[in-house]
């Protein structure tokens, strides 16, 4: 890492001003200190009131994190931080409304996380939508969102979070994508693009990271019983788990420091057997 | 200005945090790094020498102040024994600048890396503290910078409240930017040098209580796995014409700290052969050794940095800990309550097979700074090892450590204990006293920019 690049991670361009306010989980106060006979992992989750993002929150509090829980909507995130914190009868979990594809507010929104949790371990970007289109049905404006937020704004957070972790030489960046990212499939040309953008984003920064400390994992979830499977036009589940099952597999995927992992594991030989379908016969599926 | 996001870390490796690391130059500097902090939502801490054994120099997430580049010595009067320097001196340069013109710092912690900045900021305590107080009593006059960019000057006479709240303020009032303050005369580079074994801990509080009148240092060294076993070290100063050769003992070169051990293997490497005995039996090996080793009464001369600086004799002798590092635990208990205290903190220790491996007992008297942590009596300090298997039974305790001293009127040092809450320091520094701290705080940080982790951990 060059000297330059090291000096140019807080500079004053900001045009705003801000007060020294307390974290917006108000109400909770901050969160409690980290000593050396109580460490606190600091965590931001990124999409935290879906259904694999509020487990994950869930699972990695009970595993003793300090949350910075992101959602646009900001009810259901603040409530999933009031629960935890109840839980566990301390600040554990902070709340922060964020629309992910408001891109600009992210470093200042980074910024001030970080200075609310008092550092940062591990990020966590779970954002996530989908469309399912009819097989014939081309539809830009829901094409455009996915990619807006399915990997957009996972660039625009990580670009941000990654030189951090590279100064500090640590750290841990997930980033759930999707087995849809591996092929592209007839039924949802959007959501694969975007997946498999975010995949090879998160492939090229793992690269980029791995030699200076900092591990990237790339979720690969299969179906998972969310509120996704209820959209019209879902497909019926198949090797399906719950969302706390997910949860506890990217939990694992984070202990070990893994770099890939399907969730669940039977995901893993499915793939290998469809990204291995030749073209002249995928073309024919209709999938 | 130039800054990098990096983590830091406590003395004893044993806290991680990351923050955006300034290292300004000067005064102007400091309050460009303020205004810059007001414009992002980001508070601010200072750090010097990093040697604080808890969560001081630390602030994660924000900004940190590296005062190490202002390391300048401004003005040495060797007539008075006068100095004037920037708060990133080190006790090491001050030492190495004054001894060959005959003066001595009256203060010094047991690592000479310390800055004078964090010194005042802690108001460190020597061996010395029953006769000449914690550090701040020998500050003529200091300045600092104000987040709000005022600059102020105290001393004992001048804006008073502040020089005894800003000393002993951890950083959280302003920050030092010159500080003069007096040197003693010496008029050799040695000490004579008392040893003692003492062989229970009462025998080792009286030797404190009683030595102390008769010496100018004294420290006790204890053995807290068999309770009792230690070594008492009293120096004196020599006084003119009773050192040999004062012109040549007062020179740096005699003062030096071997960097060989039997002139051949480098100290540097001798943590590496420490840790093997960082473990329960290593460490009762250790002190048992120690102790029979230390049973003959003897009177020898020393140089001051070989006497005063034991934490430095082995080169980061704190990795030796392993991954985990360590923590100290020390409480200032009064001198009647003393020996009831510390008795059954460390029978508690020694049920639960959580032996300090390492334990240092002081004399002490009170003095008038705003978050002191003196008392007439004694202090004990207790090195542990922090590991991944221990740190619950550790933290329960020293929660109990806590409880036992607060009923017997004990204080804590900020320097040092790194789990005191907020309920613990409300209890032994009052509300009053803090009420008064912050007071003075919003006066000179309206903005509430000057926050460390210790800050935020102890006052909530």
């Amino acid at each position: 890492m060059t000297e330059k690049f090291r000096k140019e991670v807080l500079v004053s361009d900001s045009s705003k001003t801000f007060d020294q306010t307390p974290p917006s989980g108000t109400s909770q106060g901050r969160p409690a200190s980290a000593t050396p006979l109580q460490p606190r992992q600091r965590a931001i989750l990124v999409g935290s009131s879906g259904g694999i993002g509020a487990a994950l929150a869930r699972k990695l509090a009970n595993e003793g994190y300090t949350l910075a829980l992101l959602d646009r909507n900001a009810e259901l995130s603040q409530a999933i931080s009031n629960e935890i914190n109840q839980t566990h009868n301390e600040t554990r979990a902070l709340s922060y409304q964020h629309n992910v594809t408001d891109y600009d507010s992210v470093p200042d929104l980074l910024r001030r996380i970080v200075a609310d949790l008092g550092g940062l371990d591990l990020f966590v970007y779970v954002a996530g939508v989908i469309h399912f289109p009819g097989i014939n049905e081309y539809n830009f404006e829901e094409d455009r969102k996915m990619v807006e937020v399915n990997l957009l704004g996972g660039m625009a957070w990580l670009s941000q979070v990654a030189p951090l972790f590279q100064n500090m030489k640590s750290g841990q960046i997930v980033g759930v994508s999707s087995v849809a990212g591996d092929r592209g499939r007839v039924g949802n040309p959007g959501y694969n693009t975007s997946k498999a953008g975010f995949t090879t984003y998160l492939e090229a920064l793992r690269n980029r990271l791995t030699r200076h400390g900092v591990n990237v994992i790339t979720i690969k979830p299969g179906m998972v019983k969310t509120e996704m499977l209820n959209l019209p036009g879902a497909p019926r589940p198949v090797l399906a788990v719950t969302a706390e099952q997910a949860a506890e597999g990217i939990w694992n995927a984070i202990r070990k420091r893994r770099q890939a992992a399907y969730i669940s594991g039977i995901w893993r030989w499915v793939m290998l057997v469809i990204r291995h379908i030749p073209s002249f016969i995928f073309r024919r599926m209709s999938f | 200005m130039n800054n990098t996001f990096t983590i830091l870390e406590n003395f004893g490796h044993s806290l991680k945090a990351p923050s955006y690391r300034f290292q300004p130059k000067t005064t102007a500097e400091i309050y460009e790094i303020f205004q810059l902090a007001k414009k992002m939502g980001l508070t601010v801490s200072a750090r010097g020498g990093g040697r604080s054994y808890n969560d001081a120099a630390l602030n994660g997430g924000g900004i940190l102040l590296d005062l190490s580049a202002m390391n300048q010595i401004l003005e040495w009067d060797q007539a008075s024994g006068q100095v004037r320097c920037e708060p990133g001196v080190t006790l090491q340069q001050l030492w190495q600048k004054v001894l060959p013109d005959g003066w001595w710092p009256p203060v010094v912690s047991g690592t000479m890396f310390t800055t004078l900045g964090g010194c005042l900021a802690a108001n460190i305590h020597g061996k010395n503290n029953f006769r000449m107080g914690p550090i701040g009593e020998h500050i003529v006059e200091f300045s600092a910078v104000l987040p709000t960019g005022a600059e102020v000057t105290c001393s004992p006479k001048k804006n008073a409240d502040l020089f005894y709240a800003m000393i002993s303020g951890l950083g959280m009032l302003g920050i030092f930017t010159s500080i003069t303050m007096q040197m003693k005369k010496m008029h050799s580079g040695l000490l004579e040098v008392h040893a003692w074994p003492t062989r229970t801990l009462k025998d080792q509080l009286t030797s404190l209580e009683e030595g102390a009148p008769k010496f100018d240092y004294i420290v006790g060294w204890l053995d807290t796995i068999t309770i009792g076993h230690g070594q008492i070290h009293a120096a004196n100063y020599l006084r003119e014409g009773e050192g040999p050769e004062p012109q040549k003992t007062m020179q740096l070169a005699y003062q030096d700290l071997p960097s060989r051990l039997f002139g051949v293997m480098p100290k540097s490497l001798l943590h590496y052969f420490m840790t093997p005995f960082m473990n329960n039996l290593g460490a009762w090996a250790i002190n048992t050794g120690k102790y029979f080793t230390s049973l003959r009464r003897h009177t020898f001369r020393e140089s001051h940095a070989a006497f005063h600086f034991l934490l430095d004799y082995v080169p980061l002798w704190e990795r030796s800990y392993g991954r985990g590092g360590l923590i100290q635990y020390q409480s200032f208990l009064p001198k009647e309550t003393a020996l009831q205290a510390w008795t059954g903190m460390l029978t508690l220790a020694k049920k639960q097979g959580l032996p300090s491996y390492l334990g240092v007992t002081k004399r002490h008297r009170p003095d008038k700074f705003l978050l002191t942590h003196a008392v007439d009596g004694f202090s004990l300090a207790l090195d542990f090892k922090v590991t991944d298997g221990n740190r619950a039974r550790l933290h329960a305790l020293l929660q109990e450590y806590d409880r036992i001293a607060l009923e017997h009127g004990g204080r804590f040092y900020f320097a040092k204990n790194s789990e005191t809450s907020p309920e613990t320091t409300r209890a032994f520094l009052g509300e009053e006293t803090i009420a008064e701290f912050k007071k003075l705080k919003k006066r000179c940080d309206p903005n509430g920019l000057l926050e460390s982790d210790l800050y935020r951990r102890v006052f909530g």
